[in-house]
């Protein structure tokens, strides 16, 4: 077989892992005090890089269209390094919404203005927690200039995900972000302990899940004798091996459920969520989760689309099951991070919807969902990372009391973010309800949208309980404050707040970019 | 463009407030009140430039916003909607005048926040009663609950945090099932017309299956009961209005509920008149429970605010009950009786405002004598108070007189039951002006309650006047509302029952 590489199409991931591999050496060969600027250009350098080209790859005129589309859609839909990756429209504004959010992570994980003691994470990583030498090193300034290179590989990984066209393509992809998650998780400079168990937990539910998703693929290849998605869907509609099929179908799902953190696989989420280092948490619950997603969508739209009778009924009781447990058991916590992850797991259960639609508007109003949801939750966690007292991050809820009068700009736009998630008109996150809701009315899943509307009224209520706290109760005497950041994440906020507001009073651009963006390639 | 620049004026002035440095609090309070002022003459010359001999929208306004879903920024007014608004802009600056100071006796200081907030309420006000595209309606639907909920939960009394709270979370499921249905009803327009659509008028052309109209209907329904409020959805109004400032709850209870009963009026007669029919039997039996259950809790409150709280639930279910009879005159009283109400009510909650301020007490039983040493609020209160209970020459009596005439007719038990109502109103608001007023007055009472001052008149004398001057020449406001009622009455497909006055009786 002749094995072509199509390297303008796979241009974004190349660069971010090519970047991850001069980050390695940067780390090998340069002087300790230079490495911190000069990892983080590259960083920053490589990801705007990327995003040009996916805008070149999104603009282009198609040249070979191998479903005809009417000559409708503009930009790249190509089967990419041998039909392994597919370039296409949907696949390309999940690639530019992960650099985007990536980007705004990246500027979270440079912050060092906010910690006395340096950046978010440890000091050297290898030292035991409450060590002689973790003083030292931590008294000498170093920093752990390693997160960079492997947050180059996690988003390159990231990248892949969801335009892998095969099983095999994708697992690859599933290992090369998950891999640098799992460490980075395990590094937090603060309350060391609890990081690195929320690490191991993740590793070892994590391995799991890719475990799962590994013996799908074997049961769905041994059915169809094949791994690439499209002709998987047609083998799939002449065989009669549903006793394989079911089970590989179940068992793919249970491995991309696991990472987008869909009840009942979500048991990780809030304690690696609050485990983790700040800035982490934020590129987790909103890159992963998109480009989770994205393959979800991909998996599900392409290879099991002829199967959807088969599988809609069990996603149907998994997104009702995290829209209801998400919300319940966000209004029970009390810690701010642990009520946002349950929080996150409700939004998974509203992003099903969509996913269960499967139907153009079904694509295109997940898109958008996944679009407005990161950069709100990038947001909240930015701000989660500033509210601090001596000891580190204030997390508990009852210490934001009243931070709303200590600072109201803050205050002010972490409700704001707030306010998006719990989906209130003219944010964001009300314009992405609103077109997931649409969709999956139209979808025939009404029963679903009533659940969602009684799930978002919960949900209102704990979003809301905060904004009471911050707003009017009175602080504490000894409550923590708002650190003023550095540059980097003033940025990064500025970023979230924005698209926050301007999906939600004028999101038309953006909506014709989703529909535009047409359907998967098959 | 009338109808933005009527958006524009309060939502300048709301800028203006906020942007001022904050040792200007007298500044920030005359320049509120300015822009309520101009925001009161434009929606008087907007009422004076309607049509009143057609029924239809009037300066209509529309442009593309987020045409992906078929929404636009519709706006238009009809006589019913026009009422309102000016009803609204009259109140505004009144609970300006009257409240100069509740910012600063809240003890929270964030004058200008105050006054900024309110002005920013006008704007959605506005909107919500202008909006004819029903994606736009329900956006200040929602919106107007913000302004309200920092109102209350930063200027209000010390349950201020519980109250605000309620308040919110009973909107917002509220407005989560109108959602639902708005996406519903957006799906079915969009499988008639082919393009999905929120513009009211166009709605109204769709030949929805009944049983369609009768789930969407009730989506609708709820958001519009909860915050008329209707009798059981409406244990957050005591509450709010217990712990909001008096202007605020003038706001609140006189404007924004109105939005429930005019959204029943104005959106789901028209878009849904098969399901209207079909529900209209047990919405007037929750309408005579209101009316009853209002009353008779108001009678047994010990809380003067929470006494009008209940008052105003009593009067929304005659509000329901004129508009569910569906005949001309139960509809022209329904939309004569939201103007009145917002009214009659909001000078009931100032004067008991400026009661409570003086006396540093909510309970009825800490007054008594006032009218020995404060004859002249003691007078306002009464000319309240009248109003309240739909004393003939005032216009409430007009609206209530109508509502149960148009009840007779289609449906004489109600309309029978439901004037009992008019006996508890005369026992809530004449025991309560006997305990309060009445009698000697304690030491207590002689030490803190002083004459009404000054500016204190100047903000209630104009709604007094309005009461009385369209109880005698209510002409004025019934001929904008004729013709917008007789358009309802179209849409829904009803005519009003002959006359049946001498023929049943004439048998013999």
């Amino acid at each position: 077989m002749n094995v072509s590489i199509e390297y303008q199409a796979l241009a974004p991931i190349i660069i971010l892992l090519a970047s991850g591999v001069l980050s390695v050496l940067v780390e090998a060969f340069i002087p300790r005090t230079f490495r911190r600027p000069i990892q983080l250009v590259l960083v920053l350098a490589s990801i705007v890089l990327a995003f040009a080209y996916v805008v070149i790859n999104a603009s282009t005129a198609v040249i070979a269209d191998p479903i005809s589309s009417g000559g409708q859609i503009k930009g790249l839909r190509e089967l990419a390094a041998s039909g392994a990756v597919a370039i296409d429209g949907p696949g390309m504004v999940i690639q530019g919404i992960i650099l985007l959010v990536s980007f705004v992570a990246a500027l979270l994980l440079a912050e060092n203005n906010v910690d006395p003691q340096g950046d978010a994470f440890a000091s050297r990583s290898s030292t035991l927690p409450g060590s002689e030498d973790e003083r030292q090193f931590t008294a000498q300034g170093w920093l752990q200039t390693e997160i960079w290179p492997l947050f180059l590989f996690c988003v390159g990984g990231l990248l892949l995900f969801p335009v892998s066209n095969d099983f095999l393509t994708m697992f690859v992809a599933l290992e090369v972000f998950s891999l640098p998650l799992y460490l980075m998780a395990s590094m937090a400079r603060r309350r060391r302990l609890l990081s690195q168990e929320a690490a191991l937990k993740y590793f070892i539910l994590g391995a799991f899940s890719s475990a799962f998703f590994l013996f799908g693929a074997a049961l769905i290849y041994a059915a169809t004798s094949s791994v690439s998605f499209s002709s998987v869907a047609v083998a799939m509609e002449n065989s009669s091996q549903d006793g394989l099929i079911i089970p590989g179908i179940g068992m793919i799902a249970v491995g991309l459920l696991f990472k987008v953190g869909a009840v009942p696989f979500h048991q990780w989420v809030p304690d690696v969520y609050q485990g983790s280092p700040t800035p982490l948490t934020a590129f987790m619950s909103a890159a992963t989760k998109v480009a989770a997603f994205g393959a979800l969508l991909r998996v599900f739209y392409v290879a099991f689309g002829g199967m959807r009778w088969d599988w809609r009924p069990v996603m149907w009781v998994i997104a009702i099951l995290s829209m209801v447990i998400g919300s319940l058991l966000a209004v029970t916590q009390t810690d701010m991070k642990r009520m946002l992850a349950f929080s996150s797991v409700a939004h998974t259960g509203f992003i099903l919807l969509g996913v269960i639609s499967t139907s153009a508007a079904g694509l295109s109003s997940t898109l958008f969902y996944l679009l407005a949801y990161a950069f709100t939750s990038v947001g909240v966690f930015a701000i989660v990372g500033l509210v601090r007292d001596a000891s580190g991050e204030a997390t508990h809820l009852s210490q934001w009391a009243g931070l709303g009068k200590k600072s109201p700009w803050m205050a002010s736009i972490f409700g704001l973010f707030l306010l998006a998630l719990a989906g209130i008109p003219l944010t964001s996150g009300f314009t992405g309800k609103f077109a997931v809701f649409t969709a999956a009315v139209d979808g025939g899943a009404t029963p679903l949208v009533i659940v969602a509307v009684v799930a978002s009224a919960v949900a209102a209520f704990f979003y809301a309980r905060v904004i009471v706290l911050m707003f009017f109760a009175e602080p504490p005497a000894d409550g923590p404050s708002v650190v003023v950041p550095s540059a980097f994440t003033t940025v990064a906020i500025g970023i979230c707040a924005a698209f926050a507001v301007l999906l939600g009073i004028a999101p038309q651009p953006v909506l014709d970019l989703v529909i535009n963006a047409g359907l998967f390639l098959r | 463009m009338l109808l933005t620049t009527l958006m524009l004026i309060p939502l300048i002035g709301s800028i203006a407030v906020f942007l001022l440095p904050s040792a200007k609090d007298l500044l920030a309070k005359q320049i509120a009140l300015g822009f309520a002022l101009a925001t009161l003459v434009g929606s008087v010359l907007m009422v004076l430039g309607l049509d009143n001999s057609v029924g239809g929208l009037q300066h209509s306004e529309s442009y593309n916003w987020i045409p992906a879903f078929g929404i636009s920024w519709t706006l238009g007014v009809n006589g019913i909607s026009a009422s309102l608004i000016v009803m609204a802009a009259i109140l505004v600056p009144v609970v300006i005048v009257a409240g100069w100071w509740d910012a600063e006796n809240s003890g929270r200081g964030n004058v200008k926040g105050f006054f900024a907030l309110i002005l920013v309420l006008e704007v959605f006000v506005i909107g919500v009663f202008s909006a004819n595209d029903l994606f736009l309606f329900y956006i200040f639907f929602e919106a107007m609950l913000f302004p309200i909920y920092f109102l209350i939960g930063k200027f209000g009394g010390p349950q201020r945090a519980y109250a605000a709270m309620k308040f919110l979370l009973y909107s917002l499921v509220g407005g989560l099932f109108m959602l639902a249905s708005l996406i519903g009803l957006y799906v079915v327009s969009a499988r008639e017309l082919g393009q999905g659509t929120f513009d009211f008028e166009t709605l109204t052309t769709l030949n929805m299956d009944p049983a369609t109209q009768k789930m969407l209907f009730l989506g609708f329904f709820f958001a519009f009961a909860v915050k008329a409020p209707m009798v059981p959805f409406h244990t957050w109004l005591p509450d709010a209005t217990a712990e909001a400032t008096p202007g605020t709850s003038t706001l609140l209870v006189g404007v924004l509920d109105k939005v429930g009963t005019f959204g029943m009026l104005h959106f789901l007669l028209p878009i849904f008149p098969e399901a209207s029919k079909f529900y209209a039997p047990a919405i007037i039996v929750l309408a005579v429970v209101s009316i009853f259950y209002g009353a008779l809790l108001a009678i047994g409150q010990s809380d003067v605010m929470r006494l009008v709280a209940f008052t105003s639930i009593s009067h929304f279910g005659f509000i329901v009950l004129g508009i569910f009879v569906m005949t001309s005159q139960g509809l022209t009283g329904s939309s004569f009786y939201m103007v009145n109400h917002g009214f009659s009510t909001g000078a009931l909650f100032l004067v008991m405002g400026y009661l409570v301020s003086r006396r540093g007490s909510k309970r009825i039983a800490d007054f008594g004598g006032v009218q020995k040493v404060a004859p002249i609020l003691t007078g306002v209160f009464l000319i309240s108070g009248l109003s309240g209970l739909a004393l003939p020459g005032m216009s409430s009596f007009i609206s209530e007189f109508l509502v149960l005439a148009g009840t007779y007719a289609v449906n004489p038990t109600a309309a029978i039951i439901a004037t009992f109502g008019i006996v508890l109103a005369a026992v809530y608001i004449l025991w309560l002006y006997q305990r309060m007023m009445t009698g000697v007055p304690s030491k207590e009472v002689e030490e803190t309650v002083s004459e009404i001052s000054q500016r204190e008149l100047i903000a209630i004398a104009p709604i007094l006047a309005i009461i009385i001057a369209l109880g005698f020449v209510p002409q004025v406001a019934l001929n904008v509302i004729n013709p917008a009622v007789e358009q309802v009455q179209t849409y829904v497909g009803v005519t009003d029952p002959e006359a049946v006055v001498g023929i049943e009786g004439s048998g013999s």
